[in-house]
């Protein structure tokens, strides 16, 4: 284990690295669920099929192969992203899919009632959304939403195939010099750990702080 | 509406067999027309006398050897395309080893390694020995044991074919360099150019493909690896031509098995005798490398 602590530093930069991935690509993949969902739901039939296109094709198509594609493929036509941006634009609209679908689930849960009043008082559909039945999805999505989180953070780690600098890459860097993968890696998903468990912990509070009193 | 489903299914299934069974598997065997020619034959024969060795023994019991070689490496390792054969001066030297210890050079099962896995393939046990380029230092001398050096390189500096700044090592500072994970390539490049930014991807291929977009200023590893990409893209890249460090490229064994060990680097030190070596290098990396080199003294440890 002394490699590890004699390396402290390198996982040090490496988690900041994948801290900073994990929040900006989370954001985005917000922003990108909310406006996917937003089209899935929508009274608009075209919305509503350009939605669906974009969750059936993004999600199913493997996080590497969507990596590679954006990184090498794009340079094809003269778009150039470095490391980090590309990183957080695959890996947001990747999990964005997800996000999309878990927000669906919420508001689907929402009784058909709160629409249907929230028109009869005169909000568009927009302003219904966004008064009425967001708030009240937002309950339900917690967990999901959660979870979905978890798997972001780790996903991050695929960013050592595009020459990112996170936290599975510096210890895959320590690994080639040291050549002792066992306290090296465990001291990697320790520091995943880290990562992880406080942000179920934080999503736990959150569940509680929003769910109605029963 | 249950037989239309069932029909379905059965559809679905026979399409994706059918997919499968036109897919190639990912060994092969010698022979075959490909892309570089075969030497016409090999003066090696199988030894009189084998010893006996845990791996040896577990090749003679297999009735094939199990080698690990690079696929993407071109003039060393590359997969054809094609044949599906490997070709190459790695694969070469492998189909040697293999008559020297079962009498045919066919009964050969090629293994992808990557520059990342080779000391944990030849540790558990996957492959019987590594031919891929692989550099002898002492760090992997702790995991693993070396026949050979068979061939001495050194690490050069690729750039694109128009480029006028970089002309040695030290000219990398302040410029990014690509180069692969598990390498030594990278420890190379931060002792003469510290100041360099070293980005690492998982293949050369792919780290020539951040050189070609424009990403990294210069990829730099051994010069035959180098070559080999310049060879594929004669338009696009251009080797410096100064190489900064001395590569001897060896044969990865288990680290245990001194026995093999001799007996490959008997293996080594015949066929650079009766001309094999020779003959194996001038048809693969011998074709862009016109000097034929004279085989590095064997190193017995």
């Amino acid at each position: 284990m002394g490699v590890v602590f004699g390396h402290l530093s390198d996982y040090a930069s490496g988690f900041w690295y994948t801290v900073a991935l994990t929040l900006a690509s989370f954001l985005v993949s917000l922003l990108v669920g909310i406006v996917i969902a937003t089209m899935r739901i929508s009274p608009a039939a075209p919305a509503r099929a350009a939605g669906l296109f974009y969750v059936e094709t993004v999600r199913n198509t493997p996080l590497l192969v969507l990596l590679f594609l954006f990184f090498f493929g794009l340079t094809k036509v003269g778009l150039a992203y470095s490391i980090f941006v590309s990183g957080v634009i695959v890996i947001g609209a990747y999990h964005g899919a997800f996000v999309a679908e878990a927000l669906r689930s919420g508001v689907g849960a929402v009784s058909k009632g709160q629409a249907e009043a929230a028109r009869s008082i005169g909000l568009t559909f927009s302003q219904s959304l966004r008064y009425v039945v967001l708030p009240q999805a937002f309950r339900t999505v917690v967990p999901p939403i959660g979870n979905i989180f978890i798997a972001l953070t780790k996903n991050t780690s695929l960013i050592t195939v595009i020459a990112g600098v996170d936290l599975t890459s510096a210890a895959d860097r320590l690994n080639t010099t040291y050549a002792q993968a066992i306290p090296i890696f465990f001291g990697a998903a320790v520091a995943y750990l880290i990562l992880t468990i406080p942000s179920g912990l934080a999503f736990g509070w959150i569940e509680r702080k929003v769910a109605i009193a029963r | 509406m249950f037989r239309r489903r069932l029909s379905v299914l059965v559809a679905t299934a026979a399409l994706a067999m059918g997919t499968a069974a036109c897919g190639g598997g990912t060994s092969s065997s010698g022979g075959g027309l490909g892309a570089s020619a075969k030497p016409a034959g090999y003066a090696m024969t199988q030894a009189t006398n084998i010893p006996a060795s845990p791996t040896l023994d577990a090749i003679k019991s297999r009735g094939k050897i199990v080698i690990g070689t690079k696929f993407d490496q071109p003039l060393f390792g590359l997969k054809n395309p094609v044949t599906g054969n490997i070709d190459g001066f790695d694969a070469e030297l492998s189909r040697l080893l293999a008559k020297r210890v079962l009498g045919d050079d066919k009964k050969i099962d090629f293994v992808e390694t990557v520059s990342k896995n080779r000391e944990d393939f030849i540790e558990q046990g996957k492959v019987d020995a590594v031919i891929a380029t692989y550099t002898i230092n002492d760090a992997r001398k702790q995991r693993v044991g070396f026949a050979g050096p068979y061939y001495l390189a050194g690490q050069d500096i690729m750039v694109k074919k128009d480029n006028t700044t970089i002309k040695s090592v030290t000219d990398l500072n302040g410029k990014k360099v690509s180069s692969v994970q598990g390498s030594t390539s990278e420890q190379n490049i931060k002792s003469k150019a510290p100041q360099a930014q070293v980005l690492l991807f998982d293949t050369y291929t792919t780290a020539g493909e951040a050189l070609r977009d424009g990403r990294v200023d210069a990829e730099s590893t051994d010069n035959v690896i180098l070559l080999g990409l310049v060879d594929k893209n004669p338009d696009a890249f251009k080797l410096v031509g100064a190489p900064f460090t001395q590569e001897p490229y060896g044969i990865g064994l288990k680290k245990a098995d001194t026995v093999f060990r001799n007996f490959v680097n008997d293996t080594l030190a015949e066929a650079e005798k009766n001309g094999d070596w020779q003959k194996a290098y001038a048809a693969t990396a011998g074709k862009v490398d016109p000097k034929p080199p004279t085989p590095p003294a064997i190193d017995r440890y």
